[in-house]
């Protein structure tokens, strides 16, 4: 296999365009330009395995099938299209007789699938194909004098991964202090953000996120390092009813880790979708225009 | 006067449940629970479930079919998978919520107005019919089939800041070749016991 095919799925198209829009010129960046795949669908996220594990598997599998045409593995930047393509793959590959006759649908539809393709997140890309030294060594405006915590979720660590440790990873940590930012010890970092519970229940919701970003407050985080659409959107936008809610400031910047390290990567900021965050970033701005000189 | 009983005798269990459910997808290792509780002991929603995972756990080798399939708690779980990797029995509770909120459906015996199940099935049909998902039409869909619709007024500020900054939008999105998505999934419905 060479190379990686994009997977944007539906996030990366709608709420988290900051993530598309920085995770392209920070692969390009590396030396690994993504292509986007050609009409892919939905991985029907915990949506469809809730109402139907047959369909479910089999609209992943046609992704697969589209990323196995073109001989490459498939990127997935947000969480849940990952964790999602991951385990159709793991079950459309098990011989189990109803992944056969599944395989044996997608090629009567034209999208036969072999099991070649290897799912990855760009975290895991950047972290063991390019590595951290090599990372620190393209570092043009080091992110010196910012404190971030950096927050993993649920689904990019549990339950198929084997990059990562599934209770306390530190894959992102390495790599922000290796754009030289300050990675603060955050307890919560793998702690559930509750998914779609801010819109389906919006009080357990809120609950939730209150407990996400205290904890990043009080362990002195300047703002929350997110690898996964949904963990961002969660933390963005309950913020100003957490205030009202729970009466403490807990208000901070939610950042996608491509936009932070695309700018430690001398990428200019106005390419890397900050003018869509809701919080105003302005204390970031200052806190880089302080220790980013050099 | 009829005193009801407040528990349940042997013959009041459903004994082929167990069964049932081990027949399902990665739900092969539910006769392993020794009942530790680090399940509902690491799960971050367990404060608001009826009951803890746990006892669904021992609802379902046991035969407790109905106790267990209309526990709000199965629709609560948001899969966080923090059970499954710490489960020393090596049960995979998040796959076993899974083929719970499944067979609920099937069974015809979930909450069908409760908010989550209304979005997962609403996301899966939009799917279904587009191969795509629609940010602001899945929210529409779910204000009017579960939620109260006039609390989408509440959430027009944040709708109008999503939309100033580009992050929603009003069209619909699709995939090109619908028809080859179609005649999939209706393969994959024939051919389904």
């Amino acid at each position: 296999m060479n190379g990686y095919i994009y997977y944007p799925g539906c996030s990366l198209k709608g709420n988290s365009r900051p993530y598309e829009e920085s995770i392209l010129p920070l692969f390009k960046e590396v030396g690994l330009p993504l292509e986007e795949m050609d009409d892919w669908n939905c991985c029907g996220a915990t949506a469809y395995f809730s109402v139907d594990d047959t369909m479910a598997a089999a609209i992943c599998g046609r992704n697969l099938s589209i990323a196995e045409k073109t001989g490459k593995n498939i990127i997935a930047p947000c969480a849940g299209c990952y964790l999602t393509l991951k385990k159709s793959n793991k079950f459309l590959n098990s011989r189990q007789p109803k992944a056969a006759k599944i395989l044996k649908d997608l090629k009567n539809a034209g999208c036969e699938y072999q099991g070649t393709i290897d799912v990855k997140h760009p975290l895991e890309v950047l972290y063991k194909d390019i590595g951290p030294q090599a990372i620190k060594a393209m570092v043009r405006n080091s992110l010196s004098g910012l404190k971030v915590a950096c927050y993993y979720g649920c689904q990019l660590v549990r339950p198929y991964t084997d990059f990562d440790d599934p209770d306390y990873p530190t894959s992102l940590d390495i790599l922000m202090e290796a754009a030289g930012a300050k990675a603060v010890d955050f307890a919560a970092k793998t702690r559930c953000c509750g998914g779609s519970l801010s819109g389906t229940i919006e009080e357990v919701g809120l609950r939730l996120n209150y407990i996400l970003l205290k904890e990043a407050k009080r362990k002195g985080a300047d703002l929350v390092v997110t690898i996964c659409p949904l963990c961002q959107f969660n933390l963005e936008i309950t913020q100003t009813k957490i205030v009202k809610r729970f009466g403490e400031d807990v208000r901070m910047p939610i950042l996608y880790f491509s936009q932070l390290l695309g700018l430690a990567l001398g990428i200019p900021r106005e390419e890397l979708g900050f003018k869509r965050s809701i919080i105003p970033l302005r204390s970031l701005w200052e806190k880089l225009g302080q220790g980013g000189a050099q | 006067m009829k005193i009801p009983k407040k528990v349940k005798y042997e013959e009041d269990l459903d004994p082929s449940f167990l069964d049932e459910i081990k027949k399902m997808s990665d739900c092969q290792e539910i006769d392993a629970c020794i009942q530790c509780g680090t399940c509902s002991s690491s799960c971050p929603m367990s404060v608001y479930m009826d009951h803890p995972p746990r006892k669904i756990i021992a609802w379902v080798k046991n035969g407790f079919a109905d106790e267990a399939l209309r526990s709000l708690t199965i629709w609560l779980c948001p899969s966080c998978y923090t059970c499954q990797v710490r489960c020393p029995a090596k049960i995979k509770i998040t796959d076993v919520m899974y083929a719970l909120k499944r067979k609920a459906i099937e069974k015809k015996v979930y909450p069908s107005r409760f908010s989550i199940p209304v979005l997962d099935r609403e996301m899966s049909r939009i799917i279904a019919k587009h191969g795509r998902n629609s940010e602001l039409w899945l929210i529409l869909g779910l204000y009017l089939k579960s939620l109260n619709p006039f609390g989408m007024l509440k959430m027009a500020p944040l709708g109008l800041k999503l939309m100033k900054t580009g992050r929603m939008s009003l069209r619909r999105e699709s995939i090109k070749n619908k028809k080859q998505l179609k005649s999939l999934l209706n393969a994959l419905k024939e051919g389904t016991p």
